[in-house]
């Protein structure tokens, strides 16, 4: 079967303003040989530090940007040579949802408007089972976003990538700022569209304990490079790479549920 | 152990374009040297203008109601000029974004300097010398090369160990760190709370720490308050706080975490409803309509503070219900 997505040696780097004229510009590799497939319906966490490539392979992903080297296939299409009325067509099945839900909604713009923007045709029977399967109102897509709380409006960002009914959706951080209580009522939502809609997620955050709840695999990235991967419950009980180590530290004690005794992944004798 | 500052019956009210809205309704608590106070909730529910309060910082318009006392003085009511010979002296500051808190057109060794000449009335020499001497303190790598380093060129986590420095100069009484390490990475921000820690180990000042991020408060501070629509709605212990959980908001808040290890897709149990805007708190609790415990007595007056066990109270009605 070919999986849903697939990304394939993928590397980009950025190159920076000259220095000195009598030197090369100096360049960044962002990203570095990173290779993995995600089947449709399944999600896959991306963790790591800032800077460590994630939200470049986002972008990447959503073919927002070239890559130097390596393809992006989205159900075995490569997604970079497309002409751009085919990657046009091909948005439709994969979409975004960002960390900052005061900033990626245009204030000027109308709840419905906002959330119909990825069909081609206005279609407000749409735009109100979207806004139902997210749990807000028919009414609300007269409102503006001002009129609605962090969560309500990751809810209409949420909204927005839904509509074109996405078999992926690629969330970068789309939790790290709303608040506790309201990070759970989002968590659920994804959870339940998951299941209704069968979409997969590429989901990228620091956040190993959200990680964990949510992702069947995860990959830790470094330095641009996938430095281990996995699934999540081998990966995050029993980490091999130093950097996996270094972030499950940085997870405060109250928030781990010690692993039962028998539930550990030791080998049996 | 010394008290160092009593806040009580804090009320502070604020001009909104909908009216005046109570941000704070009576919030108390004490703290002595050397102790550690986490100020825990979510947005809008008055931690950070309890921080802004104790620091007369409070936005223009903004009436103050009830009492501070810093060592033995009165901050209410107290002038501006007396305020700013305090602030940044005996009181320390560190705010969440470091890139918008310090100056871009500044060096961080002049700003690390600055209240140290302000307050101390240093020669430029001097203070330059002792600001090396507190970024080598906040374990800056570098220190020497970094002092005449302008922000930009620093890191998210240098910046706020920059930020530490200059609230550490003078040597306060009392450090407030309202969500110093909210906008750094896991591991950074681990890094910068053993910091502060140590810090407050070595120096015997107070910490007010405030944050959002439950986590955070779990090991780094000794007696937690958790607020909620400007009221201190439970006040204990840490591990007993999170332990008992005895007020149905602090249940809420700590079952809603995920946590590592729990199992995968589970639902996560929420708070029905959400946060209420400050113009809008009701006449009694002002949990009340979001709790499943709620009857109709607690829709009357605002609760009164409950014992709960030693030194930990919580204000709610329906305690012995709530578990």
């Amino acid at each position: 079967m070919t999986p849903l997505l697939q990304v394939e040696q993928l590397g980009k780097h950025y190159r920076l303003p000259r220095e000195s004229l009598w030197r090369p510009a100096p360049v960044v590799q962002a990203l570095h040989d990173v290779s993995f497939t995600l089947q449709a319906g399944q999600s896959l966490g991306i963790v790591g530090e800032s800077g460590s490539g994630k939200s470049t392979l986002a972008r990447l992903v959503m073919a927002l940007e070239r890559p130097t080297a390596g393809r992006v296939l989205m159900n075995g299409q490569d997604l970079h040579v497309l002409s751009p009325q085919a990657l046009r067509e091909a948005r439709a099945g994969f979409q975004m949802v960002f960390q900052d839900p005061y900033g990626s909604l245009d204030p000027r713009q109308r709840v419905g408007r906002i959330v119909a923007e990825p069909l081609v045709s206005a279609d407000p029977q749409r735009v109100n089972e979207t806004l139902d399967a997210v749990g807000l109102r028919a009414s609300d897509a007269d409102k503006y976003p001002h009129e609605f709380s962090g969560g309500q409006r990751q809810r209409i960002a949420i909204a927005r990538a839904l509509i074109t009914r996405p078999q992926l959706i690629v969330a970068d951080e789309p939790l790290s700022a709303l608040d506790v209580s309201v990070q759970a009522q989002v968590l659920n939502l994804m959870q339940d569209l998951q299941q209704q809609f069968g979409i997969a997620y590429l989901f990228i955050s620091h956040d190993l304990a959200v990680v964990d709840h949510l992702c069947g695999e995860v990959a830790v990235m470094q330095a641009g490079r996938i430095v281990e991967a996995g699934p999540t419950d081998r990966v995050l009980r029993a980490p091999v790479h130093a950097c996996t180590r270094a972030l499950l530290d940085a997870v405060p004690a109250h928030a781990v549920i010690p692993a039962k005794a028998g539930m550990t992944l030791e080998s049996s004798p | 152990m010394t008290e160092l500052l009593a806040v009580s019956g804090l009320r502070v009210r604020l001009n909104t374009a909908r009216g005046t809205a109570e941000a704070l309704r009576g919030v108390s608590f004490t703290l002595a040297r050397g102790e550690t106070l986490g100020l825990v909730g979510e947005s809008g529910c008055g931690k950070s203008m309890t921080a802004l309060a104790l620091m007369g910082l409070l936005p223009l318009g903004a009436q103050t109601g009830g009492s501070i006392r810093f060592q033995g003085r009165e901050l209410v009511g107290l002038d501006d000029a007396v305020m700013c010979g305090l602030r940044g002296d005996r009181i320390g500051m560190v705010f969440q974004e470091p890139m918008t808190a310090l100056n871009p057109l500044h060096t961080i060794g002049r700003q690390i300097a600055e209240p140290l000449r302000q307050h101390r009335e240093m020669g430029a020499q001097a203070a330059r010398a002792e600001a090396l001497r507190l970024l080598d303190r906040v374990h800056m790598p570098q220190a020497a090369q970094r002092l005449d380093a302008y922000p930009h060129q620093l890191s998210g986590g240098q910046r706020q160990r920059v930020m530490i420095a200059a609230a550490l100069a003078c040597g306060p009484d009392l450090l407030i760190a309202d969500e110093p390490t909210t906008a750094l990475d896991m591991t950074i921000q681990r890094e910068i709370l053993d910091l502060i820690a140590e810090l407050v180990t070595d120096s015997g000042m107070a910490l007010l720490l405030i944050s959002h991020n439950l986590d955070v408060m779990a090991q780094r501070v000794q007696r937690l308050l958790v607020m909620y629509g400007g009221t201190v709605v439970e006040d204990g212990p840490t591990e007993r706080v999170f332990e008992r959980r005895a007020h149905p908001y602090t249940r809420g808040l700590l079952g809603a975490r995920p946590r590592l290890g729990a199992g995968r897709g589970l639902r996560l149990p929420t708070i029905p409803g959400r946060v209420l805007e400050l113009a809008d708190l009701p006449a009694g609790c002002p949990f009340a309509d979001r709790c499943e415990w709620v009857v109709d007595a607690c829709r009357q007056s605002p609760p009164p503070a409950m014992p709960v066990g030693p030194a930990h109270e919580a204000r709610c009605i329906r305690l012995d219900a709530v578990t």
